[in-house]
């Protein structure tokens, strides 16, 4: 499994490489390594949540609500920046990770204690998410003259020559590594994901489990719904609007399993890169956003029928064994 | 008499002549041949294992054999699916009923074969009116409107039963059609098959209660280990006679049972009960002992033991482990205590495919292998290594998907998984089904060495001879309560079969 995973992060690389030949062929200046590095800039908010989202699709479960989550995070920082331009910028960022940990701990909550459906607790928290960002903005718009510069200068400031948005993702990286390889959170997170029946018997409480997942999954959105709102230095009610999807989308193409107990770090970041060099490419190459939405669909598809291929051929060999079982 | 030659004039409406089926690692059936007849009830016993289920599959085309002949109203044919066999009249009715719970009755009762309108679209009201029809000829007064899931069992059986009319079966399988019904249900269920009876249905009774066989059966079939091993008239039996049939094999010889000294107490169960699956379970288990729980599938063993690790909680009772009271309230404090609990089911709760093999059996012990929080890989292989080495696993890596082992290599790796969290006691739930005979061999030899070396096993286990071969003691529980106690000593497989199917001693 883990050389066919390999493989299969591999093959993404390959892919990615193989796209931007093809770009630079159009239009080479794209390929330029300050360029690769501000696609990579603009890639670092998308991989923080692909990699949040993967911790809770590893459990067999699913997060709608990330973006309504980094929105409403976002939006309190915001207004606490506007409303007290004095606080401490590392101090506000802690808020929006607490509040983004804390509306996470809501869906791990109903998923764990009420048992509803994973994909019906996070679509009602999406809607109630967005509809208190309304709330407490009153609809109105936070704009870059209301937010302090230490608040807007923060993912911008650079180190060795690049932005802090992109080390900070970075360290988010290493840190996911370590959580998933290296701790028994993160051996649960794949081990009731590849079986939850058996992962009972060990001694994982599979509710405490996906709870958790889901925890993370919010503190990376409550972390950034600050990076975005001050990277693009303004906060409304529809801020990344169905960037769920894109989310999502990263995790699929990094080759995480919908069904759970699949996936790694390493994936899911090139999924989320694949997803951000298609973004930021098409428009230089003159397609259209139309073209790019159809295209990026196709490559999910791709990606999920990849995926589908590998799992069916374990798939078979569990069946074999299934029905000598009956003998 | 007169049933005796009315059958042996009639020709069978199915026969089944010499019929193998292997999978691999088993064979299932080998050369079997079953007769069913007109307006006869025909009981298949056998215990479990014995290849009941198979030839069930065999007979409604989910299974095809690998030789021997299908014969309907004399003329040789085939099963390729199951349309196929319902098609020639044969249905089944299961233990669960597979019917539709979000659909009407109506619906159950003509899916598939819904009578159609002009236009080809469902005709509602005839299919109601038929539905209704058919439900008053099996005495049940049901409105074919309602939604499934909202009858209880028995009203269920019987739209599987309307539905085995509706496609004019000549041939009703029921597979332990009582075991989930009251009393009350099940003498209901008695008159419906002498009406199915009298209306020239061929039935085969599968059951495990030999009181219903004696009472509704005509004609008797025995499986043991595959084979057809008796047949003939409940008349011309006894209960005694077929039990020697079910069980007449010896035992003994193939069991590497070492003799072990059986030292103190370990575990201590006083007075567990649950509300609706056991009660009244105590018991003592001694260190070096491996205690046998036989019984009937559904007697509540499998129930009683996931309660002792805290999955299910048990509403009264009291464990002592090594003297001291303990209270278990979940599978990590029962790994804590030193209670482990290997689970029935291999594929499902078991191996977790998709983990590398290493991490499959640290798994329950990361608490071990890791220091501050973090997990340590070379402690983790080092354990891992520790415990594959003293099972004997074949693999090429350690590190490979735990997925791409035999079935008798994962098994391996999930006694190797218990084993490495060094527990005191070990339930070990049906440790040899389904797999291969070599590998059920290194299966029972190992678990001597575990009782040897003072390691206290619980096997539970629905095959007599490993019961006889490997425990020391044997409970037998049946319907939720203990029914009987055996020592090594006095143990017979009569003895056992006796006790699960709760028949009277012989006079």
């Amino acid at each position: 499994m883990k050389l066919l995973l390999k493989n299969r992060e591999m093959l993404l690389v390959v892919a990615i490489i193989a796209l931007l030949i093809l770009i630079a062929i159009r239009f080479p200046p794209f390929v330029a390594p300050g360029n690769l590095a501000n696609v990579y800039n603009d890639t670092s908010i998308l991989i923080i949540l692909a990699l949040g989202q993967m911790a809770v699709i590893l459990t067999r479960c699913i997060d709608l609500s990330m973006a309504a989550n980094l929105a409403l995070s976002g939006m309190a920082a915001a207004m606490l920046n506007a409303a007290f331009p004095g606080l401490p910028v590392p101090l506000i960022i802690l808020a929006a990770v607490a509040l983004g940990a804390f509306l996470g701990s809501i869906n791990g909550l109903l998923v764990w204690k009420l048992d509803i459906p994973p994909i019906v607790v996070t679509l009602g928290t999406l809607t109630i998410y967005r509809g208190l960002i309304f709330l407490i903005s009153g609809g109105a718009w936070i704009n870059a003259h209301q937010m302090s510069d230490a608040f807007k200068a923060l993912p911008r400031a650079t180190l060795l020559g690049f932005p802090l948005l992109s080390w900070l993702s970075l360290v988010i990286i290493a840190i996911m590594v370590v959580v998933m390889r290296r701790t028994p959170l993160g051996r649960a997170f794949f081990a009731l994901g590849g079986n939850p029946h058996a992962a009972v018997y060990t001694g994982i409480d599979v509710g405490r489990t996906r709870f958790l997942a889901y925890c993370l999954s919010g503190m990376l959105a409550g972390l950034s719904g600050y990076l975005w709102v001050s990277r693009y230095a303004v906060a409304y009610v529809d801020i990344a609007a169905g960037f769920e999807l894109d989310i999502i989308a990263a995790c699929v193409i990094g080759g995480v399993s919908i069904a759970g107990g699949i996936g790694s770090v390493g994936g899911a970041v090139l999924g989320a890169l694949f997803l951000g060099v298609i973004k930021n490419a098409l428009p230089v190459i003159n397609i259209s956003p139309f073209a790019q939405m159809a295209i990026s669909g196709t490559v999910i598809i791709i990606a999920v029928a990849v995926n589908a291929r590998a799992e069916k051929r374990k798939g078979r060999v569990i069946l074999r064994k299934a029905e000598a079982a009956h003998g | 008499m007169l049933q005796d030659t009315t059958t042996s004039r009639m020709k069978p409406a199915v026969a089944l002549e010499g019929i193998s089926k292997s999978f691999p690692g088993v064979r299932a059936l080998s050369d079997v041949s079953l007769s069913l007849y007109p307006g006869s009830v025909t009981a298949l016993v056998g215990e479990n294992g014995a290849g009941k289920s198979t030839l069930v599959k065999i007979l409604t085309g989910i299974y095809q054999p690998d030789e021997g002949t299908i014969r309907v109203d004399g003329a040789e044919t085939r099963f390729p699916t199951a349309n196929s066999a319902a098609k020639a009249g044969v249905t089944a009715i299961h233990q669960e009923t597979v019917l539709f719970d979000e659909l009407s009755v109506a619906e159950n009762i003509f899916i598939g074969h819904a009578p159609r309108n002009g236009l080809g679209l469902i005709d509602w009201k005839k299919m109601n009116a038929d539905a209704r029809a058919l439900l008053s000829r099996v005495g049940a007064d049901l409105d074919p409107s309602i939604r499934l899931r909202d009858l209880g069992i028995a009203n269920k059986h019987l739209v599987a039963i309307a539905r085995a009319l509706s496609i004019d079966a000549r041939v009703v399988i029921m597979d332990e059609p009582t075991a989930a019904l009251s009393h009350k249900e099940i003498h209901e269920l008695y008159e419906l098959v002498d009406r199915l009876k009298a209306d020239g249905k061929a039935i085969l009774f599968i059951s495990h209660k030999f009181d219903e066989i004696f009472r509704i059966a005509d004609r008797y079939t025995v499986f043991r280990d595959g084979r057809m091993v008796g047949e003939g008239l409940i008349s011309e039996t006894t209960q005694d006679d077929l039990v020697r049939q079910m069980v007449g094999r010896d035992v003994g010889q193939v069991f590497p049972k070492q003799e072990v000294a059986i030292g103190e107490p370990v575990l201590t169960v006083s007075g567990y009960r649950h509300p609706t699956e056991f009660e009244d379970i105590n018991f003592e288990l001694r260190r070096g002992e491996i205690l046998g729980f036989y019984g009937l599938v559904g007697a509540g063993r499998s129930e009683f033991m996931q309660s002792l690790i805290g999955i299910t909680k048990p509403s009264a009772g009291a464990i002592r482990l090594d003297g001291h009271v303990k209270v278990i309230r979940s599978p990590a404090e029962a790994i804590e205590a030193g209670i482990v609990y290997v689970p029935e089911e291999r594929g499902r709760q078991g191996a977790i495919i998709g983990l590398p093999i290493f991490q499959n059996v640290t798994l329950p012990s990361l608490s071990r292998t890791s220091r501050a929080g973090f997990l340590r890989m070379a402690e983790e292989f080092a354990l891992a290594r520790e415990y594959t080495a003293r099972l004997d696993l074949r693999a090429a890596s350690l590190d490979q998907d735990v997925g791409t082992l035999s079935g008798g290599n994962q098994q391996k790796v999930v006694i190797a998984k218990w084993l490495a969290t060094r527990p005191k006691v070990i339930i070990l739930d049906e440790p040899t089904k389904g797999i291969d005979i070599g590998s059920k061999a290194a299966v029972h030899a190992f678990m001597s060495e575990l009782a040897a070396s003072g390691l206290s096993v619980i096997m539970v286990s629905s095959e007599i001879p490993e019961i006889m071969g490997m425990a020391d003691r044997v409970i037998v529980m049946r319907e939720g309560r203990i029914a009987g106690r055996f020592e090594r000593a006095d143990l017979t497989a009569e003895k056992l079969v006796r006790a699960a199917a709760g028949i009277q001693e012989a006079a």
